[in-house]
């Protein structure tokens, strides 16, 4: 199933990814050649094969509920954008 | 022998004898990359100032009695390992600006252990490539060939060092990325086992399949290296809690008896035959040396690539969610709402390459074609584990090529994104599984490099640099530097 424009404009907005005008019918066509290489998975037969998530089939290590960490508010918002009395900025959200 | 051919023991060698300092051999490789990397653009940005403090502080080291082998060296960092107040841009524009507020865990490794950092290297933007043509910062030059690529998305760290601008670097493999350039570039490259280095601060690509390791110019130096970036790390919350090896101690073991597996799939339709006969060219030396060799199978190789471009795209378009033009970065000019922010800001920023694999992973993920394509890729995952695991039943070590071809021409698979791809053939399955891998030159065909690859078992990274260091006890390939540099 070859993906069209419309599916493509909805992929970009899922991924909050603005594509120009001229990017849409070159991102279509390069994105149906890598589906079309993706879809050769179907031919495979996977019946009874449990998913692989983590090579070493590793499950998360819990750590101690203690603060390790210290506030490094003006470190990191010297690197921001836009910042203003410790908070960030954005465009009014609520009108 | 000038400085700037010294490999990293020969370095430690004369620091050591006070033939130098650390301070003499900083300042003439920054006057080396100054002077030469123009022409290949391996570095996107070289911390002058930050060197020559760190090779002061390695020659105080010196004077008080210190005689660490990694005291004085110079190396250089992939530019996705954070630099504390150093820019660390992933090649990316998105990252315009940003100086990372801590070190990742290798770079504070490598640190601790004397290193002197001259720079950061290019890449393929956020490690997605195999040519280090997707670059905000430009396209890296392959210095075998100026015409050609030198691979990805490590290629600024393996053309800097197969320049002789610096003796070793960092990089980072999601599928191949540290030995496909090391192939390429007449460098040994190793991606170890899935938790053996660090994670932390490593700009994530595909979460379960990215690791750092060295690119170096023979194994013994990859094994200084790795002795000092591989470890147990509690910030890394994939980080493997096993002992090292003693990696240098392991390089002198003899090969008698190794048992060597040749997967029949790795010489099939798809690969250069100029390429096949130097890998059984190797194949014969080790045999000279006391191993063994069968004929294996790999059955579920060909699946790789499929599984790996759900896999790699589907954790990218997770991970880099986070670059939205609000806490750092790039951030588009006068966005006229939060979601125009965010579009613009991650439409600008990000480049083709980025857009396409993040698109592709946010179509995995969709409901309705979540089981079809990730769940399924995971399948494949688990299917091409254990053809390792079955094979490492009989054999210790297998051998194929690194790459299908040789380096290609600047530009020449840009049109076709799919059949760039395709030229990780040999190297994606290692990540899949998790298994350790090393690429390691293996001669010339055109006068261009080749690369072998060997797999090891897990964690068996020693073995791996063992079997490479007793090759180039007995081959010249190594140390063959490409002409005028």
């Amino acid at each position: 199933m070859a993906l069209e424009r419309s599916d493509v404009e909805k992929i970009a907005h899922l991924a909050r990814l603005g594509l120009t005008e001229a990017e849409v019918p070159q991102t279509t066509d390069t994105l149906n050649n890598i589906l079309g290489l993706i879809d050769a998975m179907q031919a495979v037969d996977t019946t009874g094969i449990e998913p692989l998530a983590h090579p070493l089939e590793a499950t998360q290590r819990l750590r101690a509920d203690m603060v390790t960490e210290t506030n490094q508010r003006e470190a990191y918002q010297a690197i921001a954008p836009a910042v203003e009395s410790g908070l960030y900025l954005v465009p009014k959200v609520i009108e | 022998m000038s400085m700037h051919e010294l490999t990293l023991r020969q370095i430690a060698s004369g620091l050591a004898n006070k033939d130098f300092s650390a301070t003499e051999l900083t300042q003439s490789l920054l006057a080396r990359i100054q002077a030469v990397d123009p022409q290949l653009n391996s570095f996107i940005t070289v911390t002058e100032e930050l060197a020559l403090s760190q090779a002061k502080s390695a020659d105080e080291r010196r004077a008080a009695g210190e005689n660490g082998a990694l005291l004085g060296a110079p190396i250089a960092h992939k530019d996705l390992f954070c630099t504390r107040n150093v820019l660390t841009s992933c090649a990316s524009k998105i990252l315009s600006g940003f100086k990372a507020p801590y070190d990742a865990t290798v770079v504070e490794k490598l640190a601790a252990a004397g290193t002197v950092t001259l720079g950061k290297l290019n890449m393929d933007e956020f490690a997605m490539g195999s040519a280090n043509e997707s670059s905000h910062f430009g396209p890296v030059k392959n210095p075998w060939d100026l015409t050609r690529v030198p691979g990805g998305s490590s290629g600024g760290s393996a053309a800097a060092v197969a320049a002789r601008l610096i003796p070793a670097a960092t990089g980072t493999d999601t599928g191949g990325s540290i030995r496909q350039p090391a192939a390429l570039t007449n460098l040994t490259g190793l991606k170890p086992t899935y938790g053996r280095v660090s994670r932390w601060g490593m700009i994530a690509y595909a979460s379960s399949l990215d690791q750092g390791g060295p690119l170096a110019r023979n194994a013994e130096d990859c094994a200084l290296l790795l002795q000092a970036m591989a470890g147990f790390d509690p910030k890394d919350s994939t980080s493997v809690d096993q002992p090292l090896d003693d990696y240098l101690a392991a390089l002198s073991q003899p090969l008698a008896g190794l048992r060597i597996g040749l997967p029949r799939e790795y010489f099939g339709a798809g690969l250069d035959a100029r390429i096949g006969e130097k890998v059984l060219g190797v194949v014969e030396e080790l045999k000279k040396l006391g191993a063994t060799v069968k004929e294996i199978s790999l059955p579920n190789m060909q699946h790789a690539i499929p599984a790996y471009y759900v896999i790699a795209p589907a954790e990218a378009s997770s991970n880099l969610s986070r670059f939205d033009g609000v806490r750092f970065g790039y951030r588009c000019e006068n966005p006229v709402n939060l979601e125009d922010l965010y579009k613009r800001s991650r439409g600008e920023g990000f480049g083709t390459e980025v857009k396409r694999r993040i698109m592709v992973g946010t179509y995995a993920l969709s409901a309705g074609y979540y089981d079809a394509y990730y769940i399924k890729a995971q399948q494949i995952r688990r299917l091409i584990k254990n053809d390792f695991v079955a094979a490492f039943n009989e054999v210790d070590l297998i051998i194929g090529p690194t790459t299908p071809n040789l380096a290609w021409k600047i530009g020449e698979k840009n049109a076709d994104p799919v059949s760039a791809y395709l030229e990780d053939i040999y190297t994606i399955t290692a990540n899949l599984a998790g298994i350790p891998g090393l690429s390691m030159p293996a001669g010339f065909v055109d006068g261009l490099p080749v690369g072998v690859q060997l797999l090891a078992p897990y964690f068996q990274e020693a073995r791996l640099l063992n079997v490479a260091h007793q090759y180039q006890q007995v081959t010249e390939w190594h140390t063959q530097a490409p002409t005028g540099f």
